[in-house]
């Protein structure tokens, strides 16, 4: 009886654990929600997403131009981050010889180490002063941000990509070989589209990987309150304005920063249900 | 034959991008390794090490940013590892593939989405102010805790997949109950992998800045509780490289913090080697 | 061999989803005889020994109708305490299942979850399970080694030292010599010879030879069904049903 009960009593804690351990989400949920949500109902959910101006002295808060930069940041990682990744998936999995798989798979895991505050202070002294220099602007810039988010979301993409290309049955690569294709064909034309699910999760968390980043872009981006125009300009994110201004707000301009994390809260679970559902299909 | 030569001619160029792509990457990652280290090495001395920072941190060297990092990365560790093995251990033991696994299993990977900066705010709200915990070791602790928890949780959760369902029938057939089959039969086996989880978060605590500055502080002076404010190295070289107060500073910061991460990725792999020899 | 019931099976019928692996099965097992039970691949000899100690309760969806006795008390009564069954009713797979620690530590397995926890106590068993499973003289000198370092043979017979040392009344053995080499295979059959004394055996042997060798009394199933049971000698060698007839002599599928 007694070793029943405990059995029980063991079961019910363990219950208890995995509930708290889920509840974290929902306590971010409710208390990013609770400082946020008050302000974007009392200056209006358009002005807010809408609004271009952002003067937390005068009361005006629009966080367009971040929504803008972030979308900026973020595509500009993935133009270069994502046929960069899956090369080097595909090097990873085809045609390596094992040493070379071993230094890349080596790199990968060292870059994956590498703290974020370290990617943006490199971004800051040996990147920005290039992109000032050759291309022109102020250096501090939405290009040189994007160009260390797509080394930072590098081992996201590929490490996700490679699982998706090792998943596939040999029976495919045998199939296309025997049919005359060229190992390339195979790859490109039979291989990387069968893992596609698993490639667009890995673009996906990539993404969110990139939106989330918060202080290497803080370092490289300039910080300037506007809508960007070009490439070269310097901008704003979503988590910079957070990253930024959180060390002295109060009040309104508090709850606007926690109403900042809000939209940034909801983009990224949108992407990470997305990203779940993708890969279950895959396992399905 | 014309067209076959262009096959092969496309598959050779395709060849030499990927192995571009590749060289690229190692170029990457040795070009800022390499970099931030030879900067950064030529500081390094006893002094550097055992002094707390001195006038903001242009002068002195950076002990205190170390009991700081320390500290935190052990209360993250000590709270984040019993959640997230327990509750590997009822998604993988203790109940079958169903509503409430899958709903636990949605809201881990959904946590492992959230951007650091949002659990800062979150810490910021919930420890520093609503549980009147101020910017301390404890607020920045569990905020990190949060943070590592699905980490943890995956990994273990695969190191208990891994162990061969013949394991748990043997324990089971010998008069084991279910419990003591996790603790006899199950676990042990799974500690590597439970320890490789372990690992990944203390580097990611190690590395941490966003969510640490916003609910451990930036104090310079070292901790006598668990309450007390601290800075970590990562926000200490943030705030160095970003105020631009030193970069000689700031380099031996860095250097200091890639060598530890690296330090104890490669610790924990010859450790866990070690482990894995001693049981075959 | 006593004419005493140790274990009956009555209208056994045992489930894995929608399709029985079991169908109705009536059979009586006697104290102190070694019963074989034979037939070809997926005709329910596992799932039959499984359910003799309820390790078919791990299978998801699995369910059952009839009942098993073991001295006369019902196995399926919610009253029952499944470990106290599980050490009663001890059982040995088809491949040597080592548990990755030291071969000390594995024969001590079920004791300590006994609650035996002198180390005197402790030593006395796990020596005298390995010398009745026949290990003794060749693992004494490294009892704190890996028991995964044991030879194939030597595991297997670890496996059924590891049981003995529950002192079990019922020894399910299923094909506990497939894979093994002929010595060991001698080794072990020995071994049961001689445990026929202190314990209730049910074998699944590994071939006709082997069940003629060593059981008192057989029976063929096929496809779940129970077709003839009787004497080994028998069954073996004048068999009633046509179909046992055909699988002993080799003419069967
Ligand atoms: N865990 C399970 N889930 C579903 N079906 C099962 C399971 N185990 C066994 N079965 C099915 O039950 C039937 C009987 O299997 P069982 O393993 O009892 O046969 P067996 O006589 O021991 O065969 P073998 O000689 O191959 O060991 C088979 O059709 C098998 O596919
Ligand atoms: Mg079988």
């Amino acid at each position: 009886m007694t070793v029943e009960f405990k059995e029980k009593f063991i079961e019910k804690i363990l219950l208890l654990i995995a509930f708290s351990s889920i509840s974290i989400l929902a306590l971010i949920a409710f208390f990013i929600f609770g400082e946020g949500l008050p302000l974007i109902w009392k200056i209006g959910p358009k002005t807010f997403l809408l609004g271009g101006r952002w003067v937390p002295g005068q009361g005006e808060f629009g966080i367009l131009p971040m929504i803008i930069g972030s979308f900026w940041v973020t595509f500009g990682a993935l133009l270069l981050g994502l046929p960069l990744g899956l090369a080097c998936a595909i090097f990873l999995c085809e045609w390596t010889p094992p040493w070379a798989g071993m230094i890349l798979r080596s790199a990968i895991q060292v870059l994956a180490g590498i703290p974020s505050v370290i990617y943006g202070f490199w971004g800051l002294v040996v990147l920005v002063p290039l992109v000032r220099n050759y291309l022109g602007g102020p250096g501090l810039s939405i290009l040189s941000g994007s160009l260390i988010l797509s080394i930072m979301i590098l081992p996201t993409i590929i490490s996700i990509s490679e699982d998706s290309l090792k998943a596939l049955p040999p029976s495919y690569k045998a199939g296309a070989l025997a049919l005359g294709a060229t190992h390339w064909e195979t790859i490109w034309r039979v291989l990387v589209p069968a893992a596609r699910s698993g490639i667009v999760a890995s673009i996906i968390l990539g993404m969110g990987r990139a939106l989330g980043e918060t202080m290497a872009m803080i370092m490289i981006l300039g910080n300037a309150v506007k809508m960007p125009s070009s490439f070269l300009d310097s901008a704003r994110t979503l988590t910079t304005n957070i990253g930024i201004e959180m060390g002295y707000a109060t009040g309104d301009h508090r709850q606007a920063l926690f109403a900042t994390g809000v939209i940034l809260f909801l983009i990224i679970m949108f992407l990470n249900t997305l990203a779940i559902v993708l890969s279950r299909r895959r396992v399905g | 034959m014309r067209i076959n030569r262009k096959r092969y001619l496309t598959q050779n160029v395709a060849k030499i991008l990927i192995w571009m792509a590749a060289l690229s990457t190692m170029g990457v990652m040795a070009l800022i390794i390499l970099q931030v280290l030879s900067e950064g090495i030529p500081v390094f001395s006893p002094r550097f090490f055992l002094d707390s920072p001195r006038s903001m941190g242009r002068e002195g060297g950076i002990f205190s940013t170390i009991i700081g990092t320390i500290a935190l990365t052990v209360v993250a560790i000590v709270v984040a590892t019993p959640l997230g093995v327990g509750t590997a251990i009822f998604l993988g033991e203790y109940t079958r593939e169903g509503r409430i696994s899958r709903v636990i299993r949605f809201g881990i990977g959904c946590l492992a989405g959230v951007p650091s900066i949002i659990f800062g705010l979150f810490g910021f709200v919930f420890f520093v102010i609503y549980l009147n915990m101020g910017w301390s070791i404890l607020s920045g602790g569990l905020a990190l805790a949060a943070m590592i928890l699905p980490t943890i949780i995956c990994t273990a959760e695969e190191a208990l997949k891994a162990i061969p369902y013949s394991f748990r029938e043997v324990s089971y057939s010998l008069g084991g109950t279910k419990w003591e089959t996790v603790t006899r039969a199950i676990l042990p086996n799974a500690i590597p992998g439970i320890f490789t989880g372990i690992i990944l978060g203390v580097c990611r605590s190690i590395e941490e800045t966003a969510v640490v500055i916003l609910t451990a502080g930036s104090s310079l002076i070292i901790p006598t509780s668990l309450f007390a404010p601290v800075r970590t190295m990562s926000v200490h070289f943030y705030i160095l490289a970003r105020e631009g107060i030193s970069m000689e500073m700031a380099y031996g910061t860095g250097a200091a913090l890639i060598l530890l991460v690296l330090f104890v990725n490669i610790v924990a792999n010859w450790r866990l080697n070690r482990y894995i020899r001693k049981r075959a | 061999m006593s004419l005493r019931n140790k274990v009956s099976i009555k209208e056994f019928s045992f489930y894995y989803g929608s399709v029985p692996a079991l169908k109705r099965i009536n059979l009586e097992i006697r104290a102190n005889e070694i019963f074989a039970i034979f037939g070809p691949a997926r005709s329910g000899k596992t799932t039959l020994l499984k359910s003799l100690n309820r390790l078919t309760d791990l299978v998801y969806g699995a369910r059952h109708t009839g009942t098993i006795l073991l001295d006369e008390k019902d196995i399926y009564d919610p009253k029952l305490s499944l470990t106290q069954l599980r050490r009663r009713v001890g059982i040995v797979f088809d491949l040597p299942i080592a548990l990755p620690m030291s071969i000390y530590e594995n024969v001590a397995y079920g004791p300590r979850l006994n609650g035996i926890t002198r180390k005197k106590q402790l030593d006395e068993t796990v020596g005298k399970a390995l010398r009745s499973g026949a290990l003794w003289e060749e693992v004494k000198d490294r009892l704190h080694t890996s028991a995964l370092r044991l030879s194939g043979g030597q595991q297997q017979r670890l496996c059924i030292a590891r049981i003995l040392a529950l002192e079990p009344e019922v020894l399910l053995l299923d094909e506990p010599c497939s894979g093994l080499d002929p010595i060991s295979t001698a080794s072990i059959e020995e071994t049961l010879t001689r445990l026929k004394k202190d314990y209730t055996i049910v074998l699944v042997p590994h071939n006709i030879q082997q069940a003629s060798r060593v059981a008192d009394r057989a029976g063929f199933f096929l496809n779940g069904e129970l077709i003839e049971e009787g004497t080994a000698y028998q069954i073996f060698t004048g068999p009633k049903e046509k179909q046992t007839e055909d699988y002993v002599t080799g003419r069967f599928g």
